[in-house]
């Protein structure tokens, strides 16, 4: 009997592409991207003239260069653009030496500082990205260069790995996680283990008391909030403040982490998960400009 | 610029910091730091920069509790290497 597997990937969050049908690339002078390979998802964006013109958000394969080329395929699709149209391609991310059509790689840090600042203006000063399998507290002045940062890619704890975790774990697609986790009177004492594993072992231990699955989701994303908050509190905090990656999506660690801090985060204008890739062209934009200049 | 690199886990926080502003990239401290933990390369947080500067490499980001441990006896403990080299003040450790 053929077996329903769709269904129980509840880890797997919605992919997307998009592009400005009323833009003209023809017309530009620059057509730069960035690619953000990351652990988890991939990601490229276009950029005509330093103006947002296409993305592709999808998940990274098992093989790093494909997912690069797959994320740009999908960018490009509908677009009557190929890759020889893109005059200066940066690759980032954890793959980022892995973009086997980018001039440069350039580290994530860098890309979504400039990333944030692209998407939420030159007030934002403080930039949470709560990525695949890390997380990054960066600080970045008004043109969006990086100040301060801090970043955690030894463990999994306040991560969307983490998070895949444990909606797998109570059957919860991961896209309604951060709602339901809210859905509960009064907040449960948080997890008390850092680590994902030991932290899912004690969900286990939860759910078999008889706790509902809102409470164990509450008392998680709480941890993760603690967690996160934690090495943002290291780093210090202006606003405005903003949280990007696809953890950003997740209303139930925002709610909890601006409740921790004691401020709001900005609403973002666009996919969260794009900011690395938004930074990528935008540093490529730069460095052709300069390329150019020297000739 | 502060440049953090280390992490955070279940017994600590360690962290190396480097003033970016401060760092001349003369790579004293390279030559100082008896396990390799830093290097002098373009500023990677700042691709438009040509700057050199001094980083923790990747390799150690990881497990800079264990490398610099020896450097860090309980009790009596004598200036980092790292510290003690650099003649800007730019290097901090958090633990």
């Amino acid at each position: 009997m053929a077996e329903d597997t769709t269904s129980k990937d509840y880890w797997r969050w919605t992919e997307s592409n998009w592009h400005d049908p009323d833009m003209d690339w023809r017309e530009g002078d620059i057509i730069s991207a960035g690619v953000d390979v990351g652990s988890v998802s991939s990601q490229t964006v276009i950029m005509v003239d330093g103006k947002l013109y296409a993305y592709s958000n999808m998940r990274t394969g098992s093989d790093s260069p494909k997912s690069a080329e797959n994320a740009m395929d999908w960018a490009l699709e509908g677009t009557g653009m190929t890759l020889d149209d893109i005059h200066y391609a940066v690759g980032t991310g954890y793959g980022r030496v892995n973009v086997p059509f980018a001039k440069r790689a350039i580290t994530e840090i860098a890309c979504h500082a400039r990333g944030a600042n692209f998407m939420y203006g030159p007030t934002i000063k403080t930039v949470l990205d709560m990525g695949g399998q890390d997380c990054k507290a960066i600080r970045v002045d008004q043109k969006g260069k990086v100040v301060s940062f801090l970043m955690n890619d030894k463990c999994a704890a306040g991560t969307g790995r983490g998070m895949e975790v444990f909606a797998d774990l109570l059957g919860v697609h991961i896209t309604k996680v951060g709602e339901m986790s809210l859905q509960v009177d009064e907040e449960p004492p948080m997890v008390s283990s850092t680590c994902v594993v030991f932290a899912k072992s004690e969900a286990s231990a939860l759910l078999r008391e008889g706790w509902p699955k809102e409470k164990v989701l509450a008392a998680y994303c709480l941890a993760m909030a603690h967690r996160v908050v934690g090495l943002l509190e290291r780093l210090g905090i202006e606003e405005d403040f903003a949280i990007t990656g696809g953890i950003a999506k997740n209303i139930g660690i925002v709610s909890r982490v601006e409740k921790e801090l004691g401020i709001k985060a900005l609403k973002p204008s666009l996919d969260t998960q794009i900011a690395g890739a938004i930074g990528g062209a935008l540093f490529a934009t730069a460095l052709l400009k300069k390329e150019r200049k020297k000739k | 610029m502060i440049a953090n690199y280390g992490y955070k886990d279940g017994s600590g926080e360690y962290f190396i910091s480097v003033d970016t502003e401060k760092c001349t990239g003369c790579g004293d401290c390279v030559e100082a730091c008896p396990y390799g933990v830093f290097e002098v390369v373009e500023d990677p947080m700042d691709p438009l920069s040509d700057d050199q500067v001094a980083i923790v490499t990747e390799a150690e980001r990881k497990k800079i509790k264990y490398t610099c441990g020896p450097c860090k006896p309980v009790s009596d403990r004598p200036p980092l290497p790292c510290v003690a080299a650099c003649l800007e003040h730019a290097i901090s450790h958090s633990w």
